[in-house]
């Protein structure tokens, strides 16, 4: 029988990675219930007015979109909007080009991943490189990122140890504080020679035209320290409508992605340096990607464009400790990956129609949203969809059969009285039974009882109205 | 959405025993039975129910999900509480049916019943307002909070009952707040990881060293009791209402 690809991915997965991620993400629960519970008496309803700043920021989007627009414009920023990932690239490198620029220093920032920006630069003779730790690790390995936080949560030290020395970074030594130096050393040579720092952005704010970057490594302030040009790459939905909503916004970000009160750093970025600065981006210019997601705002999977990309989903998810991120095979891994890769996939919804299958539908990554989504409700929608656009889903028993059964409640007494058969079959658990097969693999099934309690209920009938008479 | 505040509390109510009820854990719908009649209860049990339609729901298989739901939206019908001893079954019925039916005409219809329907414990604690639990009941208890109880009232109902009957303590455990890996077709659709999920599960379970491991849902106790079993360590299971029922055994309440 054909296998889930997750599941495949999940078995094979070196036990070493599965307990990298697993502990990791169960370290990364712990810290954000600690972080949440230490600070409010009642975060869900933080959360949930959380969830009604972001709907309702998306669901004016066209009225925010262009109130982000003209205060960017006014605090003296270009504002460029792409409506697909090559646009959005061909527009990052044309403004490259036309000041010259040969090499970038880049923070990090996961719509840049999903146009692939990197590969675009590298192809139109532009040196890109990763500044967050992680990302840079990513880079020289040619590796992919396997949590949107952490994205080096599936690699240990010993990994990154072998690939500094690969690259002439220095000797083998996996000595965290080394590792970190040594990054350093070599980045900070990087961010001077740069002629463009590119940035991502956590939030931009419509009536003020802020951008709020956050950071652990204050590396996006070094990308913006001594480039004269400053891009920022931001999807369409990050626009949030006023500085006083980032009151919420920053204090569930910080706590649900990493347990920090505050991350150490958070910019604010208004504009290009002034006259005054001696120094900072001369040009800064704003790339608004929509990449379809205006498709998923027109679905009736929109919530899923309130997500403020903390990972606290991934983290919790049990599907996700066990197969870790590269499992989904997309940009957005975990809960939040297995809603918004498929929709964002546009015509090759049908390549990642499998990854709203893995899940048990518990509910922990609705229950952890700082922004209230209900994933577990748009993964339902999506097996809905996959169904009736015909997409076979491997391992699912096809229903036909139980919606009759369902439905007629003398198929369905015959059916409980029937079951009964299986405790007489012989070696069960070896019978290429399809489906049942699947279980009895690592588990057993309880006696059948089909029809017990109804037998009871009705004696029990009987002899009250024996009592009665 | 369905105002789960403007439930029915009466105390004639119908019993939806649930498939796995039906099919393997006679014992827990009568356990259910007995309790809700120590209650004060009039327990109907309509002869024609079936399912909630639940697999078919979460194997996106929508149209046979609402063939089913349709037909226990009619078995149920009427103004009565409808009591569920399963958490699960009680959230498809007043969360995930509006879901599947939230683009048919008879939306309304569906969200009537839905709005009639009550988890066991969230019923007895919530509904009719009893915060303790006669008799005595000798046992160290992990308690698994069955997922599809999240953000419902039955999992603090659960313990306020169980705490309150004499000789029972409640052991934690690690990773509490994870899934057992059971999710109903996922089992069979992604085996490894539902195994590996509920193999964790139970290492954490087994760390506690309870005497028995308690939820609101058979679906859940059946995955992590057939996975124990196989192993070689069967665990013991128990749904809080053979809990229930069996304390009231204990004071000698309750005749058979």
């Amino acid at each position: 029988m054909a296998k889930q690809l997750i599941d495949t991915f999940a078995r094979r997965l070196p036990g070493d990675i599965r307990t990298a991620v697993h502990d990791n993400s169960a370290a990364g629960t712990a810290a954000r219930y600690r972080a949440l519970g230490d600070d409010y008496d009642d975060y869900d309803s933080l959360r949930r007015l959380a969830g009604a700043i972001r709907q309702h920021s998306i669901e004016n989007l066209d009225h925010y979109l262009a109130q982000a627009e003209e205060s960017l414009v006014r605090n003296g920023a270009k504002v460029h909007f792409a409506v697909t990932a090559g646009d959005a690239c061909r527009t990052v490198s044309d403004i490259l080009q036309r000041a010259g620029v040969r090499s970038v220093v880049k923070s990090k920032s996961m719509v840049s991943e999903e146009i692939h920006l990197n590969a675009h630069l590298t192809a139109e003779g532009i040196e890109s490189v990763e500044t967050d730790l992680g990302e840079y690790i990513i880079q020289i390995d040619g590796d992919h990122p396997s949590h949107i936080v952490k994205p080096i949560i599936h690699k240990n030290r010993r990994d990154i140890a072998r690939s500094f020395e690969r690259e002439g970074l220095g000797d083998y030594n996996d000595d965290p504080a080394v590792i970190t130096r040594r990054a350093r050393e070599f980045l900070r040579g990087k961010y001077l020679a740069a002629g463009a720092g590119i940035t991502g952005a956590n939030f931009v704010v419509a009536d003020s035209g802020r951008l709020v970057i956050v950071t652990n490594e204050g590396n996006s302030r070094f990308c913006l320290a001594a480039a004269p040009v400053h891009i920022a790459i931001v999807g369409i939905e990050k626009v949030i409508p006023s500085d006083a909503d980032l009151a919420v916004l920053l204090n569930l970000l910080g706590r649900s992605a990493t347990g920090q009160q505050l991350t150490v750093y958070t910019e604010f970025v208004s504009g290009p340096a002034s006259a005054e600065c001696s120094s900072g981006p001369r040009e800064m210019h704003v790339v608004f990607v929509d990449n379809r997601r205006t498709e998923v705002l027109a679905s009736n999977c929109r919530e899923i464009l309130r997500c403020i990309r903390c990972g606290a989903c991934l983290n919790v998810c049990p599907v996700y400790r066990q197969s870790s991120g590269h499992a989904y095979r997309s940009i957005y891994p975990g809960p939040v990956g297995a809603v918004l890769s498929p929709l964002l996939a546009g015509d090759k919804f049908k390549e990642l129609a499998d990854l709203p299958k893995a899940s048990t539908l518990c509910g922990a990554c609705h229950e952890v949203c700082p922004v209230d989504i209900p994933i577990p409700d748009l993964l339902l929608r999506l097996r809905d969809k996959a169904h009736r656009e015909h997409i076979p889903s491997p391992g699912t028993p096809p229903m036909g059969g139980f919606a009759v059964m369902g439905s007629h409640p003398l198929v369905w007494r015959a059916a409980m009285n029937f079951g009964a058969a299986k405790d007489y079959v012989p070696m069960l658990d070896k019978l290429p039974i399809p489906y049942l097969g699947a279980w009895l693999k690592t588990r057993t099934l309880p006696p059948w009882r089909g029809g017990k309690f109804r037998a009871w209920m009705k004696s029990r009938a009987n002899r009250k109205k024996e009592e009665y008479s | 959405m369905i105002n789960l505040a403007a439930r029915p509390k009466g105390k004639r109510v119908l019993l939806m025993a649930t498939c796995l009820c039906d099919a393997f854990f006679d014992d827990v719908a009568r356990a259910t039975v007995e309790i809700l009649e120590h209650v004060g209860c009039e327990v109907v049990f309509p002869e024609n129910q079936t399912c909630c339609g639940q697999p078919a729901f979460n194997s996106g298989q929508w149209h046979a999900a609402r063939q089913v739901m349709r037909h226990t939206a009619r078995v149920f019908a009427g103004e009565d509480p409808i009591v569920i001893p399963s958490g699960s079954c009680a959230a498809m019925m007043f969360h995930g049916s509006t879901l599947e039916f939230e683009n048919e005409g008879d939306l309304a219809e569906i969200e009537r019943v839905g709005g009639r329907t009550w988890e066991l414990a969230d019923y007895l604690v919530n509904g009719l307002g009893i915060t303790s639990w006669p008799g005595e009941f000798k046992s160290r208890i992990a308690f698994h909070r069955a997922c599809h109880t999240r953000g419902t009232d039955s999992s603090p109902a659960i313990h306020r009952l169980l705490q309150s009957i004499r000789g029972v303590e409640i052991v934690p455990f690690a990773e509490g707040e994870q899934c057992c890996g059971f999710g109903g077709t996922f089992s069979v659709a992604f085996p490894h990881i539902s195994s590996a999920m509920g193999e964790l599960k139970l290492k954490h379970l087994r760390a506690a060293d309870p005497d028995c491991i308690v939820s609101s849902d058979m679906s859940c106790l059946m995955h992590l009791a057939g996975l124990a079993k196989r192993d070689g360590q069967p665990v013991k299971v128990l749904h809080f209402a053979q809990i229930l029922r069996d304390a009231l055994y204990s004071d000698g309440k309750t005749t058979h």
